[in-house]
């Protein structure tokens, strides 16, 4: 593969208490690309992009091993700071989940978290990002208006603006269209395969013909393990494991 | 056939209930009309701006008015920061573990304890081992502790209503803990725990038992010059009014005057609780 690779999970093995929730996980995702993720519900695809922002920190019993890297340096070492972490590392959750302000303040406040105070500047970013996100012309009329008032597929695409603003390196997304119309959902994959030229992108989707659609490589997880991890094509051609292939054809899961 | 023993049962739980509510409103009702038919005669703008004088069956009832308001500001200094700050820390920052389910246990236990064991406590820790002496200091510190419990638990409640993923949201964007409470979680549970922590205030406002050793004097006409001086206050001139008094039936209106007051404050402490609780909302875009 000629691809620089960016993250890199290896031998990650997760826990919630005693329960074990990942197994041996080894997986690299590639700078800008889109990675998939998919599997059947509950198989750990969510507590695993979780991991890669250090999002499971806010779960007191969780417990991991192995190391996850970001440009080769281990994202759990002591030394390292989460909050800067988070910054490289973006998210978009499952459910859009704007702030109860206006558009502008739900964009403004990552900036404004992270110690930007230039007025001039955080407009800047604003429209900036709210032009990569494809949400410009829908709000560009009532951007003090309560963010709550948007459409389900709007706030997500004001969610990817937000995450957008902050210049990460990394976008997580978690299933980001699981509550969006079709129209929406084509928005936001559109917007994604425009995003991989600038970011690099890990995905969770339970649509397959999403992975097939915008993703480079796929990893298909299984009760915690990640049973394949190839390039899409060959995920959705020629999978090796028995399991993948009945997984993709829709035979369970 | 089963159809109408079914109605007849819907209609007979439905009135049944309703009968519930309608004792509870005439009662309040009948208790608004007595005070307010027996105490509204005497108020005058003299009862409210005077102290009593004539071995108190003349005059007004000022000194324990300004003695009720400052006890009651000590105790929102005491209570209403160290509520919310124990609130923050075990909701937000504390693991949910055995230990800190016990201090919950606890601390809903502590709002259960009779307020004239907190008048004990006080009469201990602040008159004697602080040495604060029966005063207005003592007083209010003791109502503050006796209100620490129910702000800790109304400000928890208020800040269990804000959704996890603000926090998350605010988190994932590089806020550190502290930035995501302070700016995404707090404005929304202000609302809350301001109503919490009022209602907690005005019923601090109204006992008389925690002040009864800690600092309220039965006649002061002075207006009290430091927090360091004892004071009158509104329950317990009531509490003199009705049971201490030498001559109980002439004092008697001022007894209702004095009531109707202290209710009108109680009253006016939710009012403004309601207002603020309003003006945030509206501002606040309201979240859910
Ligand atoms: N906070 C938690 N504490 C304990 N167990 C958890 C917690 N979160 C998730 N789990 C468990 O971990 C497993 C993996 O959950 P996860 O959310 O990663 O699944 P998923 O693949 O994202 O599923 P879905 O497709 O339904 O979103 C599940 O069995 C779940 O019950
Ligand atoms: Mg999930």
């Amino acid at each position: 593969m000629d691809k620089k690779i960016r993250m890199k999970a290896k031998d990650v093995d997760f826990y919630y208490g005693p329960v074990q929730v990942l197994k041996r996980i080894d997986l690299d995702i590639f700078e800008n690309n889109v990675t998939a993720i998919i599997g059947p519900s509950g198989c750990g695809k969510s507590t695993f992009i979780r991991l890669l922002n250090r999002m499971h920190e806010l779960v007191s019993n969780a417990r991991l091993e192995g190391s996850i890297t970001l440009d080769g340096k281990d994202i759990m070492a002591p030394e390292v700071d989460p909050v800067e972490i988070r910054r490289k590392v973006g998210m978009v959750f499952q459910k859009p989940n704007p702030f109860p302000k206006s558009i502008y303040e739900n964009i403004a406040y990552g900036l404004e978290v992270n110690g930007v105070r230039d007025r001039d500047f955080i407009e800047q970013k604003v429209v900036e990002s709210l032009k990569k996100s494809a949400l410009w012309e829908e709000v560009k009329t009532r951007l003090h208006e309560s963010a709550l008032r948007l459409s389900g597929g709007q706030q997500q695409r004001l969610c990817i603006a937000r995450c957008l603003a902050i210049e990460p390196e990394v976008v997580l997304f978690d299933e980001p269209c699981a509550s969006l119309d079709p129209i929406s959902t084509h928005k936001v994959e559109a917007l994604i395969l425009e995003l991989k030229k600038d970011y690099t992108i890990v995905i969770v989707t339970h649509n397959m013909q999403q992975a097939a659609r915008v993703s480079d490589h796929t990893g298909f997880f299984y009760m915690g393990e990640l049973v394949e991890f190839d390039k899409t094509e060959v995920i959705f051609t020629r999978p090796r494991d028995k399991r993948t292939e009945d997984y993709i054809t829709g035979r369970f899961g | 056939m089963r159809l109408k023993i079914k109605r007849i049962k819907e209609v007979m739980g439905f009135n049944t209930l309703r009968l519930c509510m309608l004792v509870v409103v005439m009662i309040l009702a009948v208790i608004f009309y007595d005070i307010f038919s027996k105490g509204a005669g005497i108020i005058s703008w003299e009862f409210l701006t005077k102290p009593p004088v004539d071995g108190m069956t003349k005059g007004g009832i000022f000194p324990a008015i300004l003695g009720t308001f400052f006890v009651t500001a000590i105790t929102a200094i005491l209570a209403v920061p160290l509520g919310m700050g124990c609130a923050i820390y075990l909701n937000e920052y504390a693991r949910d573990n055995g230990l800190t389910r016990f201090i919950r246990l606890s601390i809903r236990n502590l709002s259960g304890v009779p307020s004239i064991v907190y008048g004990l406590f006080g009469v201990t820790l602040f008159v004697d081992m602080c040495h604060f002496g029966t005063s207005i200091l003592s007083a209010g510190a003791t109502l503050g502790l006796m209100t620490l419990p129910l702000t800790i638990t109304a400000s928890e409640e208020a800040l269990k209503t804000v959704p996890r993923s603000y926090r998350e949201g605010a988190l994932a964007l590089g806020a550190t803990k502290w930035q995501s409470i302070r700016t995404n979680v707090l404005p929304f549970a202000i609302p809350g725990i301001l109503t919490g922590t009022i209602l907690g205030l005005s019923r601090a406002a109204g006992e008389t038992a925690p002040i009864l050793f800690t600092g309220a004097a039965f006649f002061l006409p002075d207006i009290p010059n430091s927090i360091f001086s004892q004071f009158m206050a509104l329950p317990y001139h009531l509490y003199i009014m009705s049971t201490q008094h030498h001559n109980i039936s002439l004092v008697r209106p001022i007894a209702y005057g004095t009531a109707l007051v202290l209710i009108a404050l109680v009253f006016l402490m939710n009012l403004v609780a309601v207002i603020i609780r309003y003006r945030l909302r509206k501002r606040g875009m309201a979240h859910g």
